[in-house]
């Protein structure tokens, strides 16, 4: 599913960082681990094509980011990854509904509206299609957030810290949801985190070197 | 889900900002709608109003005055003017036609005109019902006139001295309805109009028949050359270009009457008008501007606090063009709704003067009007709402999805 090798990345005026090599398998969910400022979002984001430019190869589903011109990442982004952050980062504008739907919206995949029923009932948020986002709790904010990573079906959800923020026994509720969902959904999960209670609980840990 | 419902959901998210906005806008095309449909209603009301006279030939006075009250029947008279003295300008060889006007008496606050029926063949006015008049009194009236007095035909009143509602009457001669002008759009309708002797009469003077001596040119069954009898103005026609330059210059040195051309009078009068129309165009496009301002500083603020939803969505796959496109179309959306809101508040506006102010039904202004610079109002919003969205969609286009959400 992913495949990095020799790859490193250097910030206008930063060191370089160099990521080990490492295999995800496709359905083997898999985590990042590193201290802060190791380069975990930065490898995430490089995975997800949300940042460009690394030396190296970065392989998602035998595809070469590299090769992809500016719209054709953004095609393959919309419609191979599912994101979610440590905030949810819901259009608060927008309803639940409307935030779900606007994924296969801005991935220009046909909007189907029994998507959103199904997911909403899996995740407990029957209630909820037409709320407002600010009249969600935070769990149900986050769900919905889950539900919009997973609608299009993607392959692959890469979460950023979605753990960081939460005590143990949410940590370990948050992290079972995201894994049940992307296992149902035949998705893989891969979480960046510097959370290490997550180590043991995700098959694949890679372990990214601090750079100083 | 698609960018308009996005867009108006964005619009909906901030209502007082958005109402403000929507309000500034409107005011602004509102007064321009306004400027617009009075100042075009005027002009198409003035130019069919003066249409086939060349010069108006009264009494020394105001030029002004004597065209707004021949023409347009809204002033009073400068004075009257000798028939004798008049016969002698409508046989001059550069006046093709000559139509007298005998006017100062209303019946309840409608000028009543004594004319020929060559006056009414100007507008090329025809009758609903009846017929025109024929003998001294018989009267036939405006469609205005009909329809607020409730007037019949074979009805029959007391002219008033004066132009308004409470001159003494004259009680002695009965006005008879004999015709009903069909609604033309012009002051015909408006105005009771009968032949010249009927005034006279009114004022107990004596008509009497030609008899063996020549019957006027102006005045059909007088006899020419009374000097005992007066007329308020006449309407002139020239019967070539020739007339323009000689004809007023001898009526205002050779005469004690003075001539006037509608033309240039409403020309000035335009250009009075016009003065105070420019201060409120002023006034409207600094409003337009400010709004335009605005909806530049809401929407730029706006994509500080929207950064992680336009990163968001880029990160669904949204290309940088699709954002720019979103945010444009938001500013459009906006500027749409005020010039709308502005175009139906001038509608409004003038339908409901129209339907409260007398003045105004009389003169036959309508809001129901629609004219091609509205057009351009709304045309020219719509590229007001884009240039100020382009800084705003260019930042939304610049989105460094990256950075937006590693930081947090
Ligand atoms: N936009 C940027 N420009 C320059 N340097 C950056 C930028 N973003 C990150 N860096 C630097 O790159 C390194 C890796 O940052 P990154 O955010 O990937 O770390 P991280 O492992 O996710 O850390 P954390 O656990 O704190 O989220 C850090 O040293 C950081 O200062
Ligand atoms: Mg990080």
């Amino acid at each position: 599913m992913i495949r990095v090798k020799d790859t490193s990345y250097q910030y206008a005026g930063g060191t370089r960082m160099v990521f080990p090599d490492f295999h995800i398998p496709k359905g083997k969910h898999g985590v990042l681990l590193g201290e802060s400022g190791s380069g975990k979002t930065t490898l995430l984001h490089l995975i997800g094509g949300l940042l460009r430019g690394h030396e190296g190869r970065i392989e998602v589903n035998g595809v070469d980011l590299a090769s992809l011109t500016e719209h054709g990442l953004d095609q393959y982004r919309g419609r191979h990854f599912g994101f979610i952050f440590q905030k949810n980062h819901l259009i608060a504008s927008l309803t639940v509904e409307q935030n779900l739907l606007a994924a296969p919206f801005f991935a220009e995949l046909p909007q189907q509206e029994e998507q959103v029923d199904a997911l909403l009932a899996e995740l407990g948020l029957e209630g909820k299609r037409h709320a407002r986002v600010q009249e969600l709790s935070h769990g149900q904010a986050q769900r919905v957030a889950i539900a919009r990573a997973l609608i299009n079906k993607s392959a692959l959800i890469l979460a950023d810290e979605p753990t960081s923020a939460l005590d143990d026994r949410n940590c370990d509720k948050v992290i079972r949801l995201l894994m049940e969902a992307t296992t149902s959904h035949g998705a893989t999960l891969v979480v960046a985190t510097h959370d290490q209670r997550l180590k043991s609980v995700l098959p694949v840990a890679v372990q990214l070197e601090a750079h100083t | 889900m698609n960018l308009i419902i996005l867009a108006w959901s964005y619009l909906k998210s901030r209502p007082l900002t958005t109402v403000l906005n929507v309000v500034l806008l409107a005011l602004g095309t509102g007064v321009i709608t306004l400027l617009i449909l009075f100042g075009n209603q005027l002009e198409e009301k003035i130019t069919a109003n003066a249409k086939g006279v060349d010069l108006v030939v009264g009494a020394k006075g105001s030029p002004m005055q004597l065209i707004l009250c021949s023409v347009f029947h809204i002033d009073f008279p400068t004075g009257n003017i000798n028939l004798k003295e008049a016969e002698r300008i409508a046989r001059h060889p550069l006046v093709k036609k000559a139509i007298p006007m005998a006017l100062g008496d209303s019946y309840r606050g409608f000028r009543i005109v004594g004319t020929r029926r060559d006056y009414a063949e100007l507008y090329a006015a025809e009758l609903a019902e009846g017929k025109w008049w024929e003998q001294h009194l018989e009267v036939a009236i405006g469609a205005t006139v009909a329809r607020q007095l409730g007037l019949k035909l074979g009805d029959e009143f007391v002219s008033a001295h004066g132009l308004a509602e409470d001159g003494h009457d004259h009680e002695a001669h009965h006005y008879k309805v004999v015709g009903i002008v069909k609604p033309g759009g012009t002051v015909l309708d408006n105005l009771i109009l009968t032949n010249v002797q009927s005034i006279w009469l009114a004022h107990d003077l004596e008509v009497g028949p030609a008899g063996n001596a020549a019957p006027s040119n102006l005045v059909p069954g007088h006899l020419a050359g009374d000097s005992s009898r007066e007329v308020t103005s006449l309407l002139v026609q020239y019967r070539n270009p020739l007339a323009v330059i000689q004809l007023p210059r001898f009526i205002n040195q050779q005469s004690s009457m003075q001539a006037a051309a509608p033309a240039y009078e409403t020309a000035r009068l335009f250009s009075i008008l016009g003065v105070g129309a420019d201060v409120l165009r002023g006034f409207a496009l600094v409003l337009i501007l400010v709004s335009g301002l605005s909806i530049f500083l809401v929407l730029y603020n706006s994509m500080k606090e929207r950064r992680y939803d336009l990163a968001i969505m880029r990160s669904m796959g949204a290309g940088r063009g699709k954002l720019f496109t979103a945010v444009v179309l938001e500013g459009t959306f906006l500027t749409a709704l005020g010039t709308v809101s502005g175009l139906a508040l001038g509608h409004a506006v003038v339908w409901i003067f129209a339907a409260t102010v007398p003045q105004a039904a009389a003169s036959g202004i309508q809001g129901g009007v629609w004219y091609v610079a509205e057009t351009w109002v709304l045309g020219g919003s719509l590229v007001l709402g884009v240039i100020c969205s382009l800084v705003p969609a260019l930042q939304a286009y610049k989105t460094d999805i990256h950075t937006v959400l590693a930081g947090n």
